[in-house]
């Protein structure tokens, strides 16, 4: 069984979190990993940088940059991530814009995903349309899953759609927004959280974008199968005590 | 071959809507409507309404003599630059909108390179009584004040862009955020023929009055509409879609697009984009771009902050790929003078933008009889301090 199957089938209130490959020193993204597994993450989600990140806020922005400056690209990330499955056993999926992609190959990233046990794969400005017709058999033929946004503003129709295209979890946005904002778990959040709960949909949610303390992560956690944590924990990295740093922040989601 | 857009959103390889799902709703109310709104009796008419009454269309056809002896051809300026708010970006932002009012839009958003898009939105938006915030790359705002100032006063909303290399990719970045932050009442009207299917093909087919005019006007001055060559600069390509359009099928009208070399193809400093460019995905459509091996967009250089962009709109693209389309660069220099050879030869100051067009007239060659139409898409009030610093004014 896949290790996403597994975890979702076993857990509930699932914490995920996001980190930017390369950040903030080059070589530590297993690392990070590594710490934040140890310190109870559940999934987490790397980002592989991009010049111009119109989905990102200014946390997540600047750690991508600082990474692309520092010399981060594909080709260094998959060997970085060579030592990952030596270190880390949750599930890990790498996220990012579709151009880089595009340029490694979409074949080539695929076995490359697959080759250092990364499970699949959230981008954001893939669109459905274009992965059903352009790259959904090479997913597939490699086993990794792609996750899809949902939003506020997703029609019903739609989210079906997504829901029969999905095998994994279905990205749950609190509101249409950048990252890095803060959550207002206001009646008309509460009622589309419920919307969707009540769509009874195949795939398991994980709930994203403004999720930036144990209390919006528990709120999250009413309605989904989890929760995941982006530029809260990204602005949290302090380079001088890494290790530290990383533990502080895990420790305010303990249950 | 088709030359446009299919039901798919693409033009052969390029076109399509990659952006994320949080622009969706937007994008595919847009997609839905446009063509309809168009269409429309009372859009056509307030639009042509507009565009004769306020915007002061049709724009001349000017043979321009002096230019023509030097070059030994007929070369005729499409005078883009006489239109309201001195460029041919208001014949898109009266497009939109309309198309915006129609969809029940109540905010407006754009992006800016060298502010003329800017100054046309802030425009339509005072005129229809619209909120307006314009997003505009910190380097630009420093080298385009005058029209800064412009917007402001036109009670827009001009907001830096200071990610990136502070240009017109990070305004469009900085809108597109915006966008999605506010997805309901908000209407991105973008300025060039690039972004998310349908805006390639909305915006073409607001500036098309360009060669629509250009072939009636042609007819009356010449007895034929078929001219052996249009010119157009490029940096998304929006004033040389409206200026190819009605041209594109005719296969005897060669279409040259000039693309600004910046320092020279090879300094490291260009936007050479057809040269320079591979393939590859920016601001929602597949085109081609200028960028790394890993697929980092590159950033451009050009003295034209108009055509600082490092891609171009994907209906380009195709006709770059497919050879229809005739893509040449010219560099920062080259354009300067030849903003001042026809400010001198036919008392016209070009926006710089224009000028690159009018500096690939040195590298053709004429046997006398040809018929040139070259598209002068702005005026170069808003480059005075370029101009003044470059010539010691």
């Amino acid at each position: 069984m896949s290790r996403l199957k597994e975890l979702f089938q076993h857990k509930k209130n699932i914490l995920s979190i996001y980190y930017t490959a390369g950040y903030p020193g080059l070589n530590d993204t297993v690392k990070l990993a590594e710490t934040l597994e140890q310190s109870g993450a559940d999934l987490l989600e790397i980002g592989f940088p991009y010049s111009d990140p119109v989905a990102d806020g200014p946390t997540i922005q600047a750690s991508s940059k600082q990474s692309l400056d520092q010399g981060m690209d594909l080709k260094l990330l998959f060997e970085q991530l060579k030592a990952l499955r030596s270190k880390v056993t949750i599930p890990v999926l790498l996220m990012g814009y579709v151009n880089p992609v595009l340029q490694f190959g979409v074949e080539n990233f695929c076995k490359a995903c697959v080759e250092v046990g990364v499970d699949g794969c959230i981008v954001p400005d893939l669109p459905m349309v274009e992965y059903e017709e352009f790259y959904q058999t090479t997913f597939k033929e490699n086993g990794l899953s792609n996750i899809f946004l949902v939003t506020p503003q997703t029609s019903p129709e739609r989210i079906r759609k997504i829901d029969a295209l999905s095998n994994g979890f279905i990205y749950l946005l609190s509101s249409s927004a950048t990252t890095g904002q803060h959550l207002q778990v206001s009646e008309d959040t509460q009622t589309y959280f419920s919307r969707i709960a009540d769509m009874k949909l195949n795939n398991p949610i994980m709930i994203g974008f403004g999720i930036n303390s144990k209390e919006t992560f528990d709120k999250a956690c009413q309605y989904a199968n989890g929760a995941i944590i982006g530029s809260a924990f990204v602005k949290a990295l302090d380079p001088a005590n890494l290790t530290g740093s990383v533990q502080t922040f895990m420790q305010n989601f303990k249950p | 071959m088709s030359y446009f857009v299919n039901e798919k959103g693409y033009y052969g390889d390029f076109g399509g809507a990659y952006i994320p799902e949080m622009l969706y709703p937007n994008v595919e109310e847009l997609r839905q409507n446009y063509l309809k709104i168009i269409a429309e009796e009372d859009f056509q008419k307030e639009f042509h309404q507009l565009l004769k009454d306020y915007v002061g269309r049709p724009s001349p056809l000017y043979l321009a003599k002096r230019l023509s002896k030097k070059y030994n051809a007929n070369i005729f300026l499409k005078r883009e630059d006489l239109n309201h708010t001195g460029a041919h970006k208001i014949n898109n932002t009266i497009g939109q909108i309309l198309m915006a009012e129609r969809l029940g839009k109540k905010r407006i958003i754009a992006e800016t390179g060298a502010g003329q898009h800017g100054v046309a939105t802030a425009t339509v938006c005072a005129l229809r009584g619209l909120e307006c915030v314009i997003y505009m790359g910190e380097i630009d705002i420093q080298r385009q004040a005058p029209n800064v100032a412009r917007m402001k006063m036109l009670g827009a909303r001009v907001v830096p862009a200071t990610s990136g290399s502070k240009t017109l990719k990070d305004a469009t970045n900085e809108a597109m955020r915006d966008w999605i932050n506010n997805p309901v009442d908000t209407h991105y009207i973008i300025g060039s023929v690039v972004g998310p299917h349908p805006y390639p093909d909305m915006v073409a087919i607001f500036q098309s009055i360009i060669s629509e005019e250009t072939k009636k006007q042609l007819i009356e001055q010449t007895g034929s509409d078929q001219p052996d060559y249009v010119l157009a600069c490029v940096g998304g390509g929006s004033n040389a879609i409206g200026m190819f359009y009605h041209f594109i099928d005719d296969e005897k009208v060669k279409l040259v697009a000039v693309e600004a070399a910046g320092k020279g193809v090879d300094s490291g400093f260009s936007a050479a984009t057809t040269t320079l460019g591979k393939e590859g995905v920016l601001h929602g459509s597949r085109s081609i771009l200028m960028q790394t091996g890993d697929g980092q967009v590159v950033e451009p250089h050009s003295v034209s902050a108009g055509l600082d962009y490092p891609g171009i709109g994907p209906q380009h693209a195709h006709l770059f790929k497919t050879g229809r389309g005739e893509y040449v660069s010219i560099t920062d220099d080259e354009s300067l003078q030849a903003g001042l050879l026809l400010t001198q030869m036919e008392g016209i100051i070009p926006a710089i933008e224009s000028a690159h067009a009018l500096a690939y007239l040195e590298k053709m060659t004429f046997t006398g009889n040809e018929n040139v139409v070259v598209c002068l898409s702005g005026r170069g009030d808003k480059d005075m301090d370029t101009y003044m610093k470059y010539f010691n004014l």
